[in-house]
């Protein structure tokens, strides 16, 4: 079971990282980072059964950063959104270049 | 038994991510990752994690997941259905991208095979039947992680003034 999980995390990291790319809505996009940030967490969990119960402690670790990552994106989607009325990744640009 | 599990947890997690990613509507999208992240808690049961099984459906699928349910909720983007995908060139790109780090995270796992016999899981469950489930993970986290965890509120600190000062109307 470790190595089937360990292809399950691999395959929704990938799955994550097509998201990011694929569409253009920011929440979407950040919902994608959020299934990534699980992939790695199942990784975590998998390799704990092989290595010691460390990898489970760095899954808080993560799981932290991921909900202080929520809270300042999220904040950064709705003062854009005020800004320009939408969330469309085209027609935030004037950090791109 | 428990492999059978496995594997339906395990699809139905695949499933929700490849529904969050081509979902039209953000709110389907979001429900389809709820899903995703249901079925990781469940093989998390099942690899033995039973504490973090409990976090993952508390904070992420309770806290985090319903945190995006209100953004998408106050700006009114529940029924925002033009096609956002980006074009042919990206999502070539994209595809090529996505398919190397496919292509190599599997591939480094799978010739990590070796590290199955460590043996790991009988230090996790003499430690769980010594200490519960819980103290499994509190005594290290509070005896070797005890910096980083303080480190931890002090991101937390950041994040809850960081978040304040940038939804706040005029600063």
């Amino acid at each position: 079971m470790l190595i089937e999980s360990l292809i399950l995390s691999s395959i929704l990291f990938t799955i994550g990282t097509a998201g990011v790319v694929f569409r253009r809505n920011a929440i979407v996009m950040f919902m994608c980072i959020e299934l990534m940030l699980n992939a790695v967490n199942l990784s975590f969990v998998a390799l704990s059964r092989a290595v010691g119960i460390e990898g489970q402690v760095f899954v808080f670790f993560v799981m932290t950063v991921a909900a202080a990552e929520a809270a300042v994106g999220l904040a950064i989607i709705i003062s854009i959104f005020r800004h320009l009325e939408t969330v469309d990744m085209k027609s935030f640009n004037l950090l791109r270049w | 038994m428990s492999e059978l599990f496995w594997w339906i947890f395990a699809s139905v997690a695949t499933l929700g991510g490849i529904g969050t990613v081509t979902s039209r509507s953000p709110v389907s999208s979001l429900l389809f990752l709820v899903l995703s992240f249901f079925s990781l808690a469940a093989i998390y049961v099942l690899l033995g994690a039973h504490f973090i099984a409990a976090v993952q459906v508390i904070l992420y699928a309770g806290a985090i997941l319903v945190l995006f349910l209100f953004v998408i909720m106050l700006l009114n983007l529940g029924h925002d259905y033009r096609p956002d995908l980006r074009n042919v060139a990206w999502i070539g790109l994209g595809s090529v991208a996505a398919g190397v780090v496919g292509w190599s995270l599997s591939r480094a796992f799978v010739s990590e095979g070796g590290i199955v016999q460590l043996g790991g899981q009988a230090s996790i469950e003499s430690s769980i039947r010594e200490l519960n489930a819980v103290g499994a993970i509190a005594q290290p986290l509070f005896r070797d992680f005890l910096v980083p965890f303080e480190l931890t509120s002090l991101l937390l600190l950041a994040a809850i003034i960081g978040a304040v000062l940038l939804a706040k109307r005029r600063v």
